[in-house]
């Protein structure tokens, strides 16, 4: 077979140096998934770290826990297990190749990854910060949270502050760079870029979400829910 | 083109109920008191059964092949591992004291 | 990910008619390099980046070698010595020998081993190489702008409240050259998994693949805690208080815990690959079939998976409960059981070989001995009883040389000799090469036995004055280091000089088996193969009745 008969029988989307299609995609979930596993041991480290100290101070967990709202939360987390439902219908209306309702999923993901992330901020991070929950030199509970300050250790609860910021803030950020990525899938969608031959893009991003929101599914547990 | 599974609307539907029900019975179950080590292993469980319904459906681990699986259960193995041998340290810390207690190396 | 549309980089059409066309003369323009997505030239992108960090950790080295000359310090102030051994520490671990094998040998060998056109994903290799780079500018800047001074294991609290160096940028350092390392990981384990060509199975594949497929699985699941652990140093930088911090009530032995959970197995990272080396040169060179083939390939794995469960052996006497350090003690053991295999598999391999001493053979002789002696002493300080006195020695500093540069080094020094004329088709002078390689083993052993007796006899490490008790030892080492260091000099020349002067390789010099040698040329065409070929043998398939051509 000459160079470009070969060439001509390969379909567009097939990189060089794929021998077909399948191999592609497969080869290409495989490296997403074990993206998403180094995603889970760079998390885990950080629940590692949780566990430890919550087995040390189990008073400063409940203490802390108290001064989350779970009704925040759980508004959160309804936002993001939505948000991950319109990713899911996302990925179907590319495989059936409606670009339109694609479109329209992705939007709708984008939008309740907003409110999560403004939520986050309004209800969440700026009453924590204004009220001396930032662990360091501006700590010193007061306002709403002044029963905090009668806690007998307070570099505890500085730790489980500095855990629960850290690791939202992570679990945020992760959501910010979903952002980005969402745009720029919007943008290609638009120029009709994906289609049932060529959904791969759009699946690999919603294992990214999903990921995103699994890291949440332990997060709220874990922080709002103490006992 | 490869023949790739497409999950239907149904499906993620039923997930995303199965998802608000357990949500609900997580908030829930940190209502009842049945002691701060069942109530965390009761939370733990839960989160697990959400996180496989996630990853079972609107991830489609579950039509994927054998070695996606693998390696999608890989980093939570290996996370397993850590927390084991980890927990082992922290667990036997109060055991007994350092053999080294008292020397020039501490204890 | 790799999946846009992708034509392929810019190419030339296959033109038979011109044979001479390799992947190196085919285009030659700086952006045809810096911007190249195939594994060959980001292969030696790798080796170029690689052997600049390796002179300047070298410089380091020379500086308190210099220094130990005495035992008063008079050449460097403390903190300058401390300063010159964390740069080492970090310069060679996180620039050199992390780095050395997968990422020079490894990208260019493994598509042109397993019979594939590139990796799997060549847009993230050249992504792997640019985040390196970052990571070294990074490295430079922080070498210009006054240093680190933690050791490079980044202890806390020393480096979170105390240090006043730039310990944030060394977090950021880790932090973005682990990424390199990671993608550089799971391209390889996608490239294993599903490149392969037809026929070749997986107990066809020689041992160089399957111990960059152990040291991928390390890569992608270890690096990412330790990504995570000097995040957290970062962030506790910043805000002034965290969570290893003891006023707050913070743990640091957690950050032991953490940081040795990806830092003891980065030492199969940096060796695994080595052993890949050796089972391909042993084999070449004895012209025989690996002894026990399936038994080192799995030893590979057994090593990557073992590696994970011995980390508490760095912390025996960092506070950590005494039946963990039981535990670990057993667990370490254990994972001497896989390196042992391939030692006794190697040496049997030799058995009625037809044993050629060429240079690439006397390396890796090398490398068992002084391999042997390095993992020895790695289960003294694995023994509980034995670390107690033996750390922070130069006992230690002393044994884990004798693997990263006993062994890795010599390993890589090895893979650089055995496919240099693969790699540039063109071969260097055989006597100086092996000159070379007996001065690099003099040198070593000059260097780094009597730091065993200085250790032994109780010297501790990381200190820039000592004892004078302890001088002859440390002149001998200082001594051994020069001979050394010129053992490492020497090889730039002779294969700079091959490169302009050397003659014609051919296509296999050596009479090696397996893809890379009888089927691509030297150096590879631009696209490795032609057809892609179709595998029908095992691996090492020697007769005995190989010539060389050298």
């Amino acid at each position: 077979m000459s160079s470009a008969e070969a060439k001509a029988d390969r379909s567009p989307y097939l990189a060089h140096h794929f021998e077909s299609i399948e191999q592609q995609e497969e080869s290409c979930t495989l490296g997403m998934w074990l993206f998403l596993a180094q995603e889970v041991m760079f998390f885990g480290g950080l629940f590692m770290a949780y566990a430890v100290y919550r087995y040390m101070y189990p008073d400063a967990w409940l203490e802390g826990s108290g001064a989350l709202s779970i009704k925040i939360g759980g508004i959160n987390t309804v936002v993001l297990l939505v948000s991950s439902f319109s990713m899911a219908m996302g990925v179907y209306y590319c495989q059936i190749g409606n670009s339109k309702n694609l479109f329209r999923a992705l939007l709708v993901t984008l939008f309740l990854g907003f409110v999560f992330v403004a939520i986050k901020l309004k209800f969440e991070y700026f009453p924590k910060f204004a009220e001396g929950l930032f662990p360091g030199d501006g700590w010193g509970p007061h306002g709403h949270y002044a029963d905090l300050a009668s806690f007998g250790d307070q570099g505890a609860l500085q730790i489980f502050f500095f855990l629960y910021f850290v690791m939202t803030g992570m679990h945020a950020f992760h959501m910010l760079i979903g952002f980005v990525i969402l745009v720029v899938l919007m943008v290609m969608t638009k120029q009709n870029k994906f289609g049932p031959q060529r959904f791969m893009p759009i699946l690999f991003f919603g294992l990214y979400w999903h990921f995103v929101d699994i890291v949440w599914v332990f997060i709220f547990p874990m922080f709002y829910l103490v006992t | 083109m490869s023949e790739h599974h497409i999950v239907m609307p149904k499906t993620y539907a039923t997930v995303l109920g199965c998802l608000f029900v357990l949500m609900a019975a997580t908030i829930g179950a940190s209502y009842i008191h049945l002691g701060s080590t069942y109530n965390l292993l009761l939370a733990l469980f839960i989160a697990l059964c959400k996180m496989s319904l996630i990853v079972m459906f609107f991830m489609h681990v579950k039509y994927s092949s054998k070695l996606t699986k693998v390696f999608a259960a890989s980093g939570f193995f290996w996370l397993i591992i850590f927390f084991t041998l980890l927990f082992a340290d922290y667990m036997a810390r109060h055991l007994s004291t350092s053999p080294f207690a008292g020397s020039p190396y501490g204890g | 990910m790799a999946n846009d549309v992708v034509q392929g980089p810019d190419f030339p059409e296959r033109d038979y008619a011109r044979p001479e066309v390799n992947y190196l003369n085919w285009k030659q323009t700086v952006s045809s390099w810096l911007l190249s997505q195939d594994h060959k030239r980001i292969g030696i992108m790798y080796l170029v980046s690689i052997s600049i960090f390796f002179v300047v950790g070298g410089l380091f080295a020379i500086m308190f070698r210099l220094e130990l000359l005495t035992p008063e310090g008079d050449l460097l102030q403390a903190d300058t010595y401390n300063k010159f051994f964390t740069l080492h520490g970090v310069v060679m671990i996180f620039f050199f020998l992390i780095p050395s094998i997968p990422a020079v040998l490894g990208n260019f060998l493994i598509p042109l081993m397993i019979g594939a056109k590139d990796v799997a994903f060549p847009k993230l290799n050249l992504a792997s190489w640019y985040i390196f780079m970052v990571g070294g500018t990074i490295g430079v800047i922080i070498i210009l702008v006054g240093g680190v001074d933690t050791g490079w294991t980044f202890y806390t609290p020393l480096s979170t409240s105390y240090s006043n160096t730039h310990v944030f940028l060394a977090a950021m350092l880790v932090f973005i050259t682990g990424f390199s390392s990671i993608l550089t990981g799971l391209n390889f384990l996608v490239t294993i998994h599903k490149m392969r060509a037809p026929g070749m199975t997986w107990f066809r594949l020689p041992l160089f693949i399957w111990a960059h497929y152990a040291t991928s699985v390390i890569q992608v699941l270890g690096t990412p805690v330790v990504a995570i652990t000097v995040f957290l140093v970062g962030v506790e930088r910043i805000w002034g208080v965290g969570i290893f911090d003891p006023a707050l009530g913070g743990d640091p032995v957690l950050f032991q815990h953490m940081f040795w959970f990806y830092s003891h197995p980065a030492v199969y990272i940096m060796i695994l690959p080595g052993m890949g080396v050796i089972s391909e040169v042993i084999a070449c060179f004895s012209r025989n079939r690996v002894f026990g083939y399936e038994f080192v390939a799995f030893s590979s794995v057994a090593i990557a998976i073992i590696g994970f469960l011995v980390w508490g052996h760095h912390m025996y006497v960092s506070g950590q409960a005494m039946y963990s350090n039981l535990v670990f003690s057993l667990l370490t053991m254990l994972v001497a059981v896989p390196s042992a295999i391939k030692m006794f598999n190697w040496t049997s391999t030799l058995y009625r070989g037809n044993v050629v001493w060429e240079t690439p053979m006397i390396y890796a002789i090398g490398f068992i001995g002084l391999f042997a002696i390095g993992g020895g002493t790695g289960l003294f300080l694995g023994a509980t009883g034995m670390d107690v006195p033996l750390h922070d020695t130069y006992f230690v500093v002393s044994h884990f040389h004798y693997v990263m540069v006993g062994g890795m080094v010599m390993a890589y020094l090895a893979g650089i000799h055995f496919y240099w004329p693969k790699i540039t088709g063109k071969m260097y002078s055989q006597p100086i090469a092996k000159l070379c390689a007996v001065l690099v083993f003099v040198g070593f052993n000059c260097t780094f036995f009597p730091q065993f007796l200085v250790g032994w006899l109780g010297m501790p490490r990381r200190y820039h004055s000592y004892h004078p008790d302890f001088q002859v030892l440390n002149v001998m080492s200082t001594l051994g280091a020069s001979i050394l260091g010129i053992g490492f000099v020497i090889p730039v020349f002779y294969l700079g000089w091959s490169l302009f002067y050397g003659k014609d390789a051919g296509s296999n010099p050596w009479g090696a088996r397996g893809l890379e040698w009888e089927v691509c040329t030297s150096p590879p065409d631009p696209h490795n193969f032609h057809e892609i070929p179709v595998v029908t043998k095992e691996a090492y398939a020697y007769t005995g009745e190989e010539t060389l051509s050298v």
